[in-house]
């Protein structure tokens, strides 16, 4: 295990970098994404409700792994030339979003509707009511799923390792198969990851327990 | 303080943790059992092949049976170490998964493009070689990539498959390409096409099998390393691997080896089985 | 378009169909284990058993805080250390198993601690145990609370078989590598093609979770 980490240490810093790039980039429009569609479906307008609903339906019952796959080869051959690490990213942003569209509309759902008519009746537009009043009530509801979904990111972020997104995950596949000591490496990989989650995972719970 | 305490127990604990992994980790592997004569009474050698491969292992849709070259040495090698009757198991494996599988005992041999690397040979042990593979490229036709000296300028992107030697080797020969290592060689493939890398390295026979069902597609600047294939099995199995080079011998003297070269490789442009004959 | 009318030939169609029978085999038995192991686990964490409860908690944890890809490669290749060697469906199952059962353990102990705690008071003022309590009052009305978690759950664990294609687990992903591998102008297609499979089996799940929920409230 010593040997791995020494022998392989700047790969497993690379890796561990692309990781969390491409998870606080997933996690950045994930969440500007998800929070538009959830928006979407508590709309008056019909259409538009259905739009959110059709975005949310269909990535949500998709493998992520299809998803990245389908940007790192089938994106590339019709559309635009992205790298391994671009085509993981945007797919893990896209799969991320349709959860947490899920959650921020929970959220928006069990904010009182009287707030809403108040804040109308106070003079303040839909839009103004939505940015000022609802969603920072939302969001305070939802910390912890939200949080629960930004662990699952990170996790999720190893699919980059299927399109050789150098993400820490394609590292250890790199790894174990050069120094040919499979699980070691992965060890080491699997307590790089846990450096990350756990620390997000037991705040979560902290948190979890003073809001309730 | 409170907090303290759960921190440093759960630091305990994680430590606690890894050496008990690391103890899994370092512990001599197992397989220490004769696997010739287990084989024997079962009738069945079980063999790690590749499913992903043209010409040398590849899963036909039609009837789920796994066809190529490899296959089919196996096959013969298989009712010479252990009588007519006896039956040939596959297990897929890719570049990745059969070192690991073979030590764990999972399957009894590897004959998947496997190359013998001294590195390798610390791990498992190799017949002598029966399929003599060189390194070469496979890019789009007219592609401007003529050899491995074009590759080595940085922000060149070259496609390999994980845990397979010509990724190591690719490193050496041109050590300013960005290497792009995919799961297997129908993801290197596609990934090719995508345009995800100007050339897709590997052992010219894989190339050539690549190259003929995608047309536009070309293998160029003849082979710049030397790959013997060998079959692989775990440290300790000298009976196996005794009776394996004696049946590899008899297949090859008995003509079985050119049938099955001749069938898999005869029509092959650019590739000359005559001189590849044994 | 003619490459899509070739793409979806019936052999082809049946050899995915083949992939999906292994995905939905995977699921099915991984989904029943682990809804089991998860709840015994997720009320051991919940009844605070001395030592016992702190170690499951603390294996929970970590087997959630992992990437499933990084369990798969650890059942498929580190079990065998362990003098026990799974064959490729049953080291995919259980990989599925241990990480799900993990998750599952984690909702249902939330789901117990959202159960009002004045009704363990209350059937124990009746004279039940306190595990008669716990097993006839308290772990229905958490699951019941939690179905929806649950189910969700569930539809991650079908998605995710398809992360097993990395140990070449002939589930539905793989077998469309196989065939758009052998001829790639199946690649559009067969990605089209699966994600429809997928979506229909994981949609239809959410589908029933509405409905059961709908009707349990």
């Amino acid at each position: 295990m010593v040997y791995i980490l020494t022998h392989y240490w700047s790969e497993l810093i690379q890796g561990l970098g692309y990781t969390l790039l491409s998870s606080l980039i997933a996690l950045v429009f994930s969440t500007a994404i998800g929070t538009m569609f959830a928006i979407f479906e508590v709309l008056p307008n019909k259409a538009m409700r259905i739009i959110g609903r059709i975005y949310i339906e269909i990535f949500r019952n998709i493998p992520l792994l299809v998803i990245a796959m389908f940007f790192y080869v089938i994106i590339p051959m019709y559309v635009a030339k992205i790298d391994g690490f671009t085509a993981g990213t945007i797919g893990l942003t896209i799969y991320t979003s349709s959860f947490i569209a899920e959650t921020v509309r929970a959220g928006i759902l069990s904010v009182d509707t009287g707030q809403m008519e108040g804040a109308r009746a106070n003079g303040m537009t839909y839009w103004q009511a939505m940015s000022k009043i609802v969603l920072p009530q939302a969001f305070k509801i939802i910390i912890p799923p939200l949080g629960n979904q930004f662990i699952n990111l990170v996790k999720n972020s190893s699919v980059l390792a299927f399109v050789a997104g150098f993400d820490l995950m394609y590292q250890a596949n790199s790894i174990a198969s050069l120094s040919l000591d499979t699980i070691n490496s992965y060890v080491v990989v699997g307590v790089f990851y846990l450096i990350i989650t756990l620390p997000l995972s037991y705040y979560m719970r902290h948190l979890e327990k003073k809001l309730a | 303080m409170k907090k303290f305490k759960h921190i440093i127990g759960a630091l305990g604990m994680l430590s606690l943790l890894m050496v008990v992994l690391t103890a899994c980790g370092t512990r001599p592997s197992l397989a220490k059992q004769d696997v010739l004569s287990n084989d024997k009474a079962s009738k069945t050698i079980t063999w790690g092949v590749k499913a992903d491969t043209q010409l040398f292992g590849l899963m036909d849709v039609k009837d789920n049976q796994i066809k190529g070259f490899d296959a089919d040495i196996a096959t013969a090698l298989t009712k010479k170490v252990l009588g007519k009757d006896a039956k040939a198991k596959f297990v897929q494996v890719t570049s990745q998964t059969r070192i690991p599988l073979l030590k764990n005992g999972n399957i009894d041999a590897i004959i998947a493009t496997m190359t013998i690397t001294p590195e390798r040979e610390k791990q498992v042990d190799f017949t002598d070689s029966y399929f003599d593979a060189g390194q070469a490229l496979l890019v789009k036709k007219g592609s401007s990539i003529k050899s491995v000296k074009d590759l080595n300028k940085s922000g060149t992107k070259v496609i390999g498959v994980t845990g397979a030697n010509s990724v190591a080797n690719i490193k050496k020969f041109a050590p300013k390409a960005q290497v792009l290592e995919l799961s297997d060689y129908a993801q290197a493939m596609t990934a090719l096409k995508s345009g995800q890398g100007v050339a897709l390295t590997t052992d010219n026979g894989i190339l050539y099998g690549m190259a003929a069902q995608n047309k536009g597609y070309e293998v160029v600047g003849g082979t710049f390393t030397k790959e013997p294939y060998g079959i692989a099995v775990n440290k300790g199995q000298e009976p196996l691997k005794k009776e394996l080079n004696k049946a590899l011998k008899e297949i090859e003297a008995d003509g079985t080896y050119n049938k099955i070269l001749k069938k898999w490789f005869g029509n092959v442009s650019g590739f000359n089985y005559k001189e590849a004959a044994r | 378009m003619q490459n899509f009318i070739d793409a979806y030939s019936w052999i082809n169609i049946r050899f995915l169909l083949e992939g999906l029978w292994v995905t939905v085999e995977v699921s099915v038995v991984s989904i029943i284990a682990s809804f089991i192991i998860g709840s015994v686990l997720g009320v051991l964490r919940y009844v605070k058993i001395k030592y016992l409860s702190a170690v499951v908690g603390f294996i929970v944890d970590i087997v959630r805080n992992l990437p499933l890809i990084l369990i798969i490669f650890f059942t498929y290749f580190g079990l065998p250390h362990l003098g026990f060697k799974p064959g490729i469906i049953f080291a995919a199952v259980l990989a599925m198993t241990i990480f799900e059962s993990a998750m599952l353990a984690e909702i249902i102990r939330s789901g117990i601690l959202a159960v009002d705690y004045g009704q363990m008071e209350g059937a124990r003022a009746n004279g039940m145990s306190y595990m008669q309590a716990l097993w006839h009052i308290i772990f229905p009305q958490a699951i019941k609370k939690t179905i929806p978690t649950i189910v969700s759950q569930f539809i991650s664990l079908i998605k995710d078989t398809s992360l097993a294609t990395i140990i070449v687990l002939p589930e539905l992903l793989n077998h469309a590598q196989i065939i758009y591998g052998q001829n790639s102008s199946y690649i559009l297609p067969m990605f089209l093609m699966i994600a429809v499979m997928y979506f229909i089996i994981c949609y239809a799940l959410s589908v029933l979770s509405r409905v059961l929920d709908k009707r349990l409230a």
